[in-house]
């Protein structure tokens, strides 16, 4: 009996110390990821030209060492980043976003459309019951829509791989143009009255806008949110490795098999109407960002413009046409014409501004 | 009690079905598993992100995959309720 008690009583000082033990792993798995982390390049010339004895200026070797350290980096950041944002954003869901917007000025309103967009996580399946909900709330759809455009195109994952391959620079002008894209999304369809083209169900609802009960809010403990972003990074990990690999793949190939300046002088690269071709391709192109970060690496040291690169880039993560597919359950096929259309003209003028600022900013 | 699973049809939302029926299985309570693709179920019942599983009409949880283990104790304290 005296046994029972005492086993109870330490699994009682176990669970009481679980904030210090957390803490301690923290500080123990972050300073082997530091170490980790600093010493890939080494690692993998080593592995490359000494292991494998490659030789040094050979167009495999190179090919090999930029898979391999890059494809760890990647792996390593993702691993890092995604726990700590999960653990940050622990608290917030579609239901806290839908409260938050309903009833915000417009102005404001497409603004914390688009930022809100960015920092969600967000399952394209859950487009369509996402976009339901929050107009049958009352929000415009001018708001609906800058969360909508924002959300494919930023997320944790493809700020840690482009500033893990394309620095921070890269990294900025990507987030604002992804953010000013759904901004000015937004206005523009609540200019043209987008709304008229919902299809008739969803105006049906919008008359009588159910106001939802609002999500409780409840305060989570350092567990709860720990046990959030675990579960976060391992399911985020368990699906996105593969399309690292993939990517990293590659960029590697373009990387060590094409030769410099290949784009700039086989594709006309520079020329202007390069730019709204681009995004005429990527628009039905299905691709997550996970994917495209790394083939674009490879693009840009190609000798790839940088405003084409980003116009293509973004347009193939924004819109795909098992995308459009589903929103054909909500929008007429008038607004889905006024939807891609905008997008084309959004990322081909983007593309051609960065192109003319490559000098000055890059 | 009535379970719903909420979703469009993709790979979270079949894999979130799965788990439900094991975990109705496994708890012993007398359970009736719906799947739900209908879209204007989904917004008369305020799902807003998918997959999402209700019980007896009160959303449990949206926007995940649950593991076995809540979507039994979920349906315990449902049937503790009844």
């Amino acid at each position: 009996m005296n046994d029972t008690n005492s086993r109870a009583k330490t699994r009682g000082l176990w669970n009481d110390a679980w904030l210090p033990r957390y803490g301690a792993a923290i500080v123990v798995l972050a300073s082997l990821w530091w170490t980790a982390y600093s010493c890939i390049q080494r690692l993998s010339s080593w592995l490359v030209y000494d292991a494998l004895a490659l030789p040094r200026d050979s167009h495999l070797g190179s090919a090999l060492e930029f898979f391999l350290y890059d494809t760890v980096k990647i792996l390593l950041l993702l691993i890092a980043l995604i726990y700590v944002i999960s653990w940050l954003r622990a608290s917030l869901n579609a239901e806290r976003v839908r409260d938050f917007l309903s009833g915000k000025k417009r102005g404001l309103g497409y603004a914390l459309g688009a930022a809100f967009g960015a920092i969600t996580p967000f399952c394209s399946c859950s487009s369509v019951p996402l976009f339901l909900g929050f107009t049958s709330a009352g929000i415009p759809i001018g708001i609906t829509m800058s969360f909508l455009i924002t959300s494919p195109i930023i997320n944790e994952i493809a700020v840690v791989l482009l500033w893990g391959l394309l620095g921070w620079k890269f990294t900025v002008a990507y987030v604002a143009i992804g953010i000013t894209a759904g901004m000015l999304g937004g206005l523009f369809m609540d200019a043209l009255r987008a709304g008229r083209w919902l299809q008739p169900f969803v105006l049906e609802s919008m008359k009588t806008p159910i106001r939802p009960l609002t999500a409780t809010r409840q305060k989570l403990s350092v567990r709860q949110r720990h046990n959030f972003a675990w579960g976060e990074m391992t399911s985020i990990f368990r699906r996105v490795w593969k399309w690292v690999i993939v990517g990293v793949g590659i960029g590697a190939a373009l990387h060590g098999l094409v030769p410099a300046n290949w784009f700039a002088e086989n594709l006309g690269a520079g020329q202007w109407w390069t730019v709204p071709v681009a995004v005429f391709v990527g628009i039905p192109l299905y691709s997550n960002v996970t994917g495209i970060v790394p083939v674009m690496e490879g693009l840009l040291t190609k000798g790839m413009p940088i405003g084409t690169t980003m116009a293509f880039c973004m347009s193939a993560v924004a819109a795909s046409i098992p995308e459009v597919i589903m929103l054909r359950q909500v929008m007429t096929v008038r607004l889905q014409a006024t939807f891609l259309g905008y997008l084309w003209g959004m990322f081909t003028l983007t593309g051609w501004l960065l192109n003319a600022l490559q000098g000055v900013l890059f | 009690m009535i379970v719903k699973v909420f979703g469009p049809g993709c790979a979270k939302c079949k894999e979130t079905e799965q788990i439900v029926r094991e975990a109705a299985e496994a708890s012993g309570v007398s359970v009736t598993v719906e799947k739900v693709s209908d879209l204007r179920e989904m917004m008369a019942a305020g799902v807003l992100s998918t997959p999402a599983v209700s019980i007896d009409g009160s959303v449990v949880s949206a926007g995940r995959v649950p593991s076995k283990g809540e979507v039994v104790s979920w349906i315990a304290t449902a049937a503790c309720k009844q």
